[in-house]
């Protein structure tokens, strides 16, 4: 009974969406106009869209050249703070949740030679694939987040591979509060150098280059570590249940 | 190249994936089922936010010198906000699964009618 409900109700929910997003097609008079970034309507700033601005302006007030981490680290660095809030939250409430559970021992198989060796030689690759993303996160797609999840995939490998591996709660959560406070009190020095919170106050330098976009790498290293380390601290939460 | 035909099978493929979704929530009783739903719906709402701000012909918001057309950076922001919103939830509600499986030895759900 409740399959056939489920069906028909997914399905009448399909037919509704399909003639809703019909709708959302631009008309085919409308193509011609399709908005272009670089000549804007009556080219004057007051008649930009915020897309048109964030794509003509961000590489002359954010020094980035990634326009979404510009977004992400600059515009909208107030959001990212308390998105990285969330998750913190939710590590928390993972280690809580779990910690109250009775741990009964369930005896765990050694990995095969091939993937023992083999993970030895992808873990460097994985965390330095990781530290390149989140370092060039003003430059290249990725950033603070993507970064993070990949370091912590390297050691979600290591703990499937290896049931002894451990990490230590503590220093993981070291690691976690000291990034937090970086992002922070980045933050708090763009409200005592510059005007507002999470404000750039370090000069922007060359748009391209490593060096640059004044305090969007600082923020987003400390972004992809505190990731990493939730990431990771969620992850050893979910194995030592069975312990 | 015709705008709209560019843009109709991402759409379809959004009202699927959300289709899909609502369908595991409504008939599923296994309660790990349903948290699989609620992501494959989740990346529905993605793909829908991608898919609004997408330009015909421009490529990802990153100059490079050589001008092209750019999709409109600002859904991609916000879809990255709530992908990390998403691993959170995620992960939060598995935990509470596991603390429920060790109470019931079941992941079924078993609080009289479902609905």
């Amino acid at each position: 009974m409740r399959k056939y409900a489920g069906i028909v109700i997914a399905a009448l929910f399909f037919i509704f969406a399909i003639f809703t997003f019909y709708q959302l097609l631009p008309s085919d008079q409308y193509i011609g106009k399709q908005y272009n970034y670089v000549d804007p309507l009556n080219g004057s700033a007051a008649n930009e869209s915020i897309p048109q601005h964030y794509i003509k302006y961000t590489k002359n007030e954010t020094g980035a050249v990634n326009a979404v981490t510009a977004i992400v680290v600059e515009y909208r660095g107030f959001d990212t703070l308390g998105e990285v809030t969330v998750l913190f939250t939710a590590a928390t409430g993972v280690s809580f949740i779990l910690s109250q559970l009775f741990q009964k021992k369930i005896k765990k198989t050694e990995a095969n030679l091939i993937a023992k060796e083999g993970s030895k030689i992808v873990l460097p690759f994985a965390i330095l694939t990781g530290a390149y993303i989140f370092v060039h996160g003003h430059l290249t797609p990725g950033g603070g987040f993507p970064g993070g999840s990949v370091i912590a995939s390297g050691l979600l490998l290591m703990l499937l591979v290896y049931p002894k591996f451990f990490l230590s709660h503590q220093k993981l959560s070291y690691e976690e509060s000291v990034a937090g406070s970086v992002f922070v009190i980045i933050g708090l020095l763009g409200l005592v150098f510059a005007t507002s919170f999470l404000q750039n106050f370090i000069p922007l330098g060359k748009p391209g280059f490593l060096i640059s976009a004044g305090i969007i790498p600082l923020i987003y290293i400390a972004i992809g570590f505190k990731v990493g380390s939730e990431l990771s601290s969620v992850v050893m939460n979910l194995k030592e249940v069975g312990k | 190249m015709n705008f709209s035909s560019i843009l109709l099978p991402s759409y379809i493929a959004v009202a699927a994936l959300l289709s899909i979704g609502l369908y595991g929530v409504i008939a599923k009783k296994n309660l790990l089922k349903i948290f699989i739903s609620l992501s494959i719906m989740e990346t529905g709402v993605n793909l829908l936010l991608i898919t609004i701000g997408y330009v015909p012909g421009g490529t990802a918001p990153i100059e490079n010198g050589n001008f092209a057309k750019y999709v409109d950076p600002l859904p991609q922001a916000l879809v990255l906000t709530a992908i990390v919103i998403g691993v959170s939830v995620t992960a939060l509600a598995l935990s509470l699964l596991i603390s429920y499986y060790s109470k019931t030895k079941s992941l079924e759900y078993k609080g009289g009618m479902k609905w």
